[in-house]
């Protein structure tokens, strides 16, 4: 079933790299009691291809996410969207902002309203964007059959529906407004393995379909890396790694990205278990945030965080420990 | 000295009549002492149940039927008052969420020797405390003399977990059951707690009963695995087998819709539809409305579990006429 939901035009995948349809330059949040939740982040976004931002509770993607979302103001740094700063739109402007850039967010039971339909928690995002009473009534069944629910689901609430088709649901509001771009924050986390698999074909049908571009966050590499042209690695704040998803994936650049695919339980690779955890955001080490865990750290690692340095084309990592993960000397276990 | 958990013909129902739900439907598992077995499942398949009816945690109405041996005891027969003192000291537990499983307005300390006190593992303060220390320092526990001070809210999760596992391990008890311990941690949180589950094995003749939806976490714990569906094991056997070579089209398909390096986007293989919700029923095979293999005689009563190998089960009888290790292809799943 091909329904047309979008006049957005599709872009083949081998379209060359134009202006980034999102672009996030140096942003910083620090909460409330000196909290540095998000220090010096730096992302792009190009049309119709989807960055993965992995990283552990606490490493600041939710925030940055939101960030990205206009849902939170930035001390400092900007965000463009289409070339244009989010965080200085008004009025029609940002309505229109966003009605192209929508949310799948974590948990649908929560940010389905439980006392709608899923008719009238479609029609009110439609609503809210200015579609007729005509359009909402012709779209909805078509929304609701592109992401592989029955049209007659349009009647139901969300008690009646299970996780799965809740998602399906969460993506089909936020296809409702033909969006460019759709941040899901840890969209699939919450499912189980079976449904997970078929809501990420849907996405990965959707993007094609619909020439959309995904900001994909998840704690969960081995998601990410299915699902991502490029992946960000977020530590106690900062970007640590960014590249194409294989090659981060394939060739981690940085001990933590290393330590964080070791981890991944079930993949094939030495163990290596880190000493210690997440420090306090309020209270980071000296220098690198990682090196208390790293086993990598030297002395030179508690003078300042590393900039991102290229490694390969493309690929990126913050480390002045400049080798490929194979040859890092690490402790393994098993 | 550890004793021989077997279980068999497990049934729970919460409710009577009409409203009955049958969450768990003839289970049978067996672990020797110092084994490992994993109920590897996803929601609403009855894994976390059947660890609890083990335990006895239900209030009245719920019903368990059915036999859980320890060694020599039979636990369903005991009166309450007897299974009080056999939990926490014969048979320990691990909760998926540290946090709500600690009281909020008591010292990690005070709550670790509350066991030891109970359980007359210590005979008075002094000692509890000292054994307390020890356990923190044994669950790898850097700073254990200020840990015992704490109360929950002060550590991290994977901290607090470790608490958790260091009161489960308190009486040295014959067996563990983890009720998804590494669900709500950090993935390089759960690789340590990983480990540290299995250091406490090799130091210990304790068995282990890990109840889990993630098949990473399985493949790292090795021993045998009981793959639950619908409040039954479709299909058992040594772990690293299982998932090397599943005979069940569950097993099969649930691995195959993994995300994995090499699968490209969008082609990811499904099962069609979702696992069916607690206490949703079937007459015959609980995944036959998924399952491309399906036959008529599936559905008219759930097939039993048959040998498909040394030391291997499944509880389908189509499978079972076809070749070893072979894969439901991508039309037949997503038929």
């Amino acid at each position: 079933m091909n329904v047309v939901l979008a006049e957005v035009p599709a872009l083949p995948p081998e379209a060359p790299a134009v202006r980034p349809l999102l672009d996030a330059q140096g942003l910083v949040k620090v909460f409330g009691t000196g909290v540095r939740a998000v220090s010096n982040v730096s992302l792009t976004l190009q049309a119709g291809q989807t960055l993965g931002i992995v990283g552990e509770s606490g490493c600041g993607k939710s925030t940055t996410a939101k960030m990205l979302l206009r849902l939170l103001a930035p001390d400092e740094g900007r965000v463009f969207f289409d070339g244009e700063d989010i965080h200085q739109m008004r009025g029609r402007r940002l309505t229109e902002l966003r009605r192209r850039l929508q949310v799948v967010p974590q948990n649908p039971q929560t940010s389905l309203n439980p006392r709608l339909t899923l008719e009238q928690s479609i029609a009110f995002n439609m609503r809210a964007h200015g579609y007729g009473a005509a359009e909402r009534k012709r779209r909805i069944p078509e929304l609701l059959d592109r992401v592989g629910l029955d049209p007659s689901y349009a009647a139901r609430y969300p008690h009646q529906m299970s996780g799965g088709q809740l998602q399906r649901a969460a993506i089909a509001r936020a296809l409702a407004t033909e969006p460019e771009v759709v941040v899901c924050d840890e969209a699939v986390s919450a499912l189980d393995k079976s449904v997970q698999a078929q809501v990420l074909n849907l996405l990965s049908e959707l993007q094609q379909e619909l020439g959309l571009a995904y900001l994909f966050i998840s704690h969960d590499l081995a998601v990410v890396e299915h699902i991502s042209d490029r992946v960000a690695v977020m530590y106690l704040g900062r970007v640590v790694e960014e590249g194409p998803a294989d090659q981060v994936w394939n060739d981690p650049r940085h001990p933590y990205t290393a330590t964080l695919l070791s981890s991944t339980p079930g993949v094939d690779r030495n163990r290596i278990v880190l000493g210690g955890e997440l420090p306090n955001p309020a209270n980071p080490p000296s220098g690198c945030g990682f090196r208390t865990r790293c086993p990598l750290a030297t002395a030179e690692c508690s003078e300042t965080w590393p900039n991102l340095t290229v490694r390969t084309p493309d690929h990126y990592a913050s480390c002045v420990h400049d080798e490929p993960a194979s040859l890092m000397p690490m402790p393994a276990t098993a | 000295m550890s004793s021989h958990l077997k279980v068999t013909d497990l049934h729970t129902t919460f409710g009577s009549g009409e409203r009955a739900v049958n969450a768990v439907r003839g289970v049978d598992l067996e672990i020797e002492p110092g084994g490992t077995y994993v109920l590897l499942g996803e929601s609403g398949s009855g894994k976390s149940v059947t660890a609890r009816s083990i335990l006895r945690l239900y209030q009245s109405g719920t019903t368990i039927t059915g036999s859980v041996r320890l060694g020599d005891e039979e636990l369903t027969a005991l009166p309450e008052r007897r299974m009080r003192q056999l939990r926490g000291l014969r048979i320990g537990m691990v909760p998926q969420d540290p946090t709500g499983a600690l009281d909020p307005l008591r010292s990690i300390g005070s709550q670790l020797m509350e066991v030891l006190r109970v359980h007359q593992i210590a005979p008075d303060r002094a000692s509890a405390r000292k054994r307390a220390v020890e356990l923190l320092d044994r669950v790898g526990i850097a700073d254990p003399q200020r840990v015992i001070k704490a109360r929950p809210h002060m550590l991290s999760g994977g901290m607090r977990q470790r608490a958790v596992i260091a009161i489960a391990i308190a009486c040295n008890p014959d067996v563990l059951i983890a009720d998804e311990p590494t669900t709500a941690l950090d993935v390089t949180v759960q690789a340590a707690v990983i480990e540290l589950f299995r250091e406490l094995q090799q130091q210990s003749e304790m068995s282990l009963l890990m109840v889990t939806h993630d098949v990473g976490v399985a493949e790292e714990l090795g021993g045998n695995v009981g793959v639950m569906y619908a409040g039954r094991l479709l299909e058992t056997g040594p772990i690293r087998e299982v998932l090397s070579a599943p005979k069940h089209p569950y097993t099969q398909g649930l691995l195959a819709s993994l995300p994995m390096p090499g699968v490209a986007r969008g082609h990811l293989q499904v099962i069609p539809g979702r696992p069916p919700l607690t206490g949703e029923t079937s007459t015959g095979c609980a995944f036959a409305d998924r399952c491309a293999l399906a036959q008529e005689s599936c559905r008219t009563a759930p097939p039993p579990l048959v040998e498909v190998g040394t030391g291997r089960q499944a509880a389908c009888p189509v499978v079972n006429g076809t070749p070893v290790g072979r894969t439901a292809t991508s039309e037949e799943l997503s038929a």
